[in-house]
């Protein structure tokens, strides 16, 4: 009798948790039912106009990938200048025509087209739609156990939006004097005065893609906030959730001000208005015609105040995703969950008070340079948090070092170095030396490349059976990682000695006419030779990706044995996702729980009485 | 499939899903004009002189009465839905889009009279951020006019379907309009009284 009472109480109790649990969570009729009779859309509907989630994440993937290729390509055509300035590019260089490259030897004029573009279509066409667009599309409303997003039209138009204005930015190689050249952070007068349309076209695309961005970002914290499944309350969201969320905030709220600036940027180019162009401003010994009485460091505030959360948009889904891998993969509860999570939206509050400290050298004060360099060093706090709760997170583990283990544990330490190396940036005395040289642009390529960019395609290694329902080659995989590893460290390590000896980051002949810069010079080739493998290397995983689509090694919903809810539908997942009504029952991270079975404990796993 | 929460209120939260959707977008909105606002005062703030009496007060006047008024009309069209009265709200929400229409009319006088002297954005510093705010501005009203137009004609259907999900939206309608209104009743004063 006692017993029985007890398993009385006990199964009372967990009623009254499921009862608690059913709050928050989508009524239980819905999907479940509709799922047995929907009706088969045809080929544009299904994958080309898809209001599916999926569909959407995975054309933002595909895009976004293209983009992160081709941003490269411009790079690789660059780094051939710097290598070996005025002589002519083998193989393409004579694709390119008179007005940019005549006789295959790049003009200055084509080489600043390309920094600009590089620079646009690294983070606003490649980076953000692969990490947001892609990964949040297709992973988060899987992980809170969404039927798909809050608005699934208003989902499908963010992408064409997107894509429109990447097709823009394409085009604009195109006109007469070709794409936009001042940078691409786009500082006037230069961008103003600058007589080509190329940079007209570079804000029209701007505008797309912030309008996109924006109809992205509301639909995720809608998502976020209304669609949990039942059960999964705010402190039992995978950190990638968290991730997502806290990014689409600073989309949300930074964005609008880059697209004012970019609005009357516009005006200044196309209605003659003088927003950014100061009083008698004289250029090749003509007076400038205008009203004036612009501010050109006005540009510079509203870009930063973008620019500056941007950032960490490119960097905490990177976060969230070696956080799910490394979790995965160490078999442990991830170091600190709470921790980090608090970091995560103590780092997105205080990333809109820190844009000033990339204008150190604008003059604009000594009370406002201790502002904003107290700022810096205080948001380096939560990143340090988080990355040593990861790293922590390995000790002790017996970590299975599948490909993208590998890829998340490179995250660590090249995000790190990244990290260290933008102290001395975030603090005006050595800023000032270092401003505008190899220095900066080693710090943040080390934070973006070698960092979100391997967690990318950790991202992709892991998340791809889900997709696909076929796993990626290892062994291609281990020689994409490996000669990845190597080439880009190989890369963006000889820059940080560039910058400390002075070159300036924007020369077109790689700085040669300046004496100081002589004995740096010989980095130039080794770079070069250093980023056309790492363009070799990327060989194997281009192949990877497409023949795994077909003949990868096809596996179950849960290959990786993992404990988030999107391991629970089937892979991949048809419309609507799951194929009962999900419910959550624990955390995230229930790996190697003392007395479980197995050392995974779903959050979809219902508890034993 | 069904997206839960398009309708009925989800209880942890007490929200629609389109209810935060809109006011996620007008918090959006509210930094794209924070944004212009500020470039207004860090414009004016380093001018050596500042133009006064460029424009008509009357006429700006005017537009304010008109675009409040659009607002107690908007407000009226989702109340009627709410008291079932589907006559009122049909003219009510006619009422607010022709009360958007004429604001534009006027806004175009104003424009015509500035640009017939000759002076576009492009003659002062003062005039390009007036043409650039007004003109996003109206863009705004624009597209409030679009959704209007919409719920207008084809959109009304849904009322026979699902009564709730049409006052939700032409309550979301309402909100963004309230937004645009407030918008002007800055507008006014910084531009023309100031």
């Amino acid at each position: 009798m006692e017993v029985a009472a007890g398993n009385e109480a006990e199964l009372r109790y967990a009623r009254e948790k499921m009862d608690n649990a059913s709050t928050v969570g989508p009524p239980v009729h819905g999907h479940v039912q509709e799922h047995e009779h929907h009706e088969e859309l045809g080929f544009w509907r299904k994958y080309i106009f898809s209001v599916d989630h999926k569909v959407i994440g995975i054309q933002y993937s595909l895009t976004g990938l293209f983009f992160l290729l081709f941003g490269f390509t411009l790079m690789m055509l660059m780094r051939y200048q710097l290598a070996f300035p005025g002589s002519p590019i083998p193989l393409v260089g004579n694709l390119f025509g008179q007005d940019k490259a005549p006789g295959g030897i790049m003009l200055p004029e084509f080489y600043n087209q390309l920094g600009a573009m590089h620079g646009t279509i690294m983070v606003f066409m490649g980076v953000v739609p692969l990490a947001v667009g892609g990964f949040g599309n297709f992973v988060m409303p899987l992980q809170i156990g969404a039927p798909d997003m809050a608005f699934p039209k208003i989902n499908m138009m963010s992408y064409w939006v997107y894509f429109l204005g990447g097709l823009v930015m394409l085009a604009s190689f195109f006109l007469p004097g070709g794409a936009a050249q001042s940078g691409w952070t786009s500082y006037p007068p230069l961008s103003v005065i600058t007589a080509t349309n190329g940079q007209t076209m570079w804000l029209i695309g701007m505008i797309f893609l912030i309008t996109s961005s924006l109809l992205g970002s509301l639909n995720f914290i809608v998502t976020i906030v209304q669609l949990r499944a039942r059960g999964l309350s705010y402190m039992r969201l995978p950190f990638f959730v968290w991730a997502q969320f806290v990014t689409s905030f600073l989309l949300l709220l930074a964005f609008p001000p880059l697209e004012a600036a970019g609005v009357l940027q516009l005006m200044d180019k196309v209605a003659g208005t003088s927003f950014f162009m100061p009083s008698g401003l004289v250029v090749s010994g003509k007076i400038v015609p205008g009203s004036g009485g612009g501010n050109p460091i006005l540009w510079q505030h509203l870009f930063w105040f973008l620019a500056h959360p941007e950032v960490y948009v490119l960097i905490l889904p990177a976060m969230g995703i070696v956080s799910e891998v490394i979790a995965n993969n160490t078999r442990k509860p991830l170091w600190g969950y709470r921790a980090m999570v608090y970091s995560v939206v103590f780092l997105g509050f205080m990333s809109f008070i820190v844009w000033a400290h990339h204008m150190f050298m604008t003059g604009m004060g000594t009370t406002m340079s201790a502002f904003f360099q107290t700022t810096t060093m205080i948001i380096s706090i939560p990143s340090v948090v988080i990355l040593t709760a990861l790293l922590l997170s390995l000790w002790g583990a017996s970590i299975r070092f599948t490909t993208p283990m590998l890829f998340a544990l490179a995250f660590l330490p090249m995000f790190g170095i990244g990290g260290l190396t933008g102290l001395p940036l975030g603090l005006a005395p050595p800023d000032i030396h270092l401003h505008d040289t190899y220095y900066v642009i080693g710090h943040f390529h080390y934070v973006v490349a070698p960092g979100t960019i391997f967690a990318l395609f950790a991202g992709i290694y892991y998340w791809f059976p889900k997709a696909t329902g076929r796993r990626m080659n290892e062994a291609l995989g281990w020689i994409h990682f490996w000669g990845s590893f190597v080439c880009i460290n190989a890369v963006f390590m000889p820059m940080f000695i560039q910058g400390l000896g002075g070159m300036n980051r924007r020369m077109y002949d790689g700085g040669a006419q300046y004496a100081h810069n002589a004995p740096l010079l010989k980095w130039n080739v080794m770079i070069g030779f250093a980023a056309w493998g790492l363009g070799l290397f990327q060989i194997p995983f281009i192949i990877n990706f497409f023949a795994s689509i077909k003949w990868g090694k096809v596996v179950d919903r849960n290959p990786w044995e993992s404990t988030t809810l999107e391991w629970s539908a089937p892979s991949p997942p048809g419309h609507g996702n799951f194929l009962t009504e999900p419910v959550v029952y624990r955390g995230p991270y229930e790996y190697s729980v003392p007395g479980a079975a197995k050392d995974f404990t779903p959050q979809f796993e219902p508890e034993r009485a | 499939m069904e997206i839960p929460y398009t309708v009925e209120e989800r209880p942890d939260t007490g929200l629609a899903n389109g209810k935060l959707g809109i006011w996620l977008f007008l918090a959006s909105e509210v930094m794209l004009f924070g944004a212009l606002f500020s470039t207004y005062i860090i414009l004016r703030v380093g001018a050596a002189e500042w133009p006064h009496g460029e424009l008509n007060v009357w006429l700006g006047m005017a537009n304010t009465f008109i675009l409040i008024g659009s607002s107690v009309t908007m407000v009226m069209a989702w109340a009627s839905l709410k008291m079932n009265q589907w006559a009122k709200h049909r003219m009510y929400l006619i009422l607010t889009f022709a009360l958007a229409a004429l604001f534009l009319v006027n806004k175009y006088f104003e424009y015509a009279d500035h640009l017939r002297r000759g002076e576009g954005p492009w003659h002062s510093t003062f005039l390009a951020i007036y043409f650039t705010l007004t003109g996003l501005h109206g863009i705004h009203i624009v597209g409030g006019m679009i959704v209007m137009g919409y719920f207008i004609g084809p959109g009304a259907k849904l009322w026979k379907k699902n009564q709730e999900q049409f006052a939700n939206r032409i309550e979301y309608t309402g909100l963004y309009w309230h937004f645009v209104d407030l918008v002007w009743i800055f507008l006014f004063p910084v531009l023309y009284l100031l």
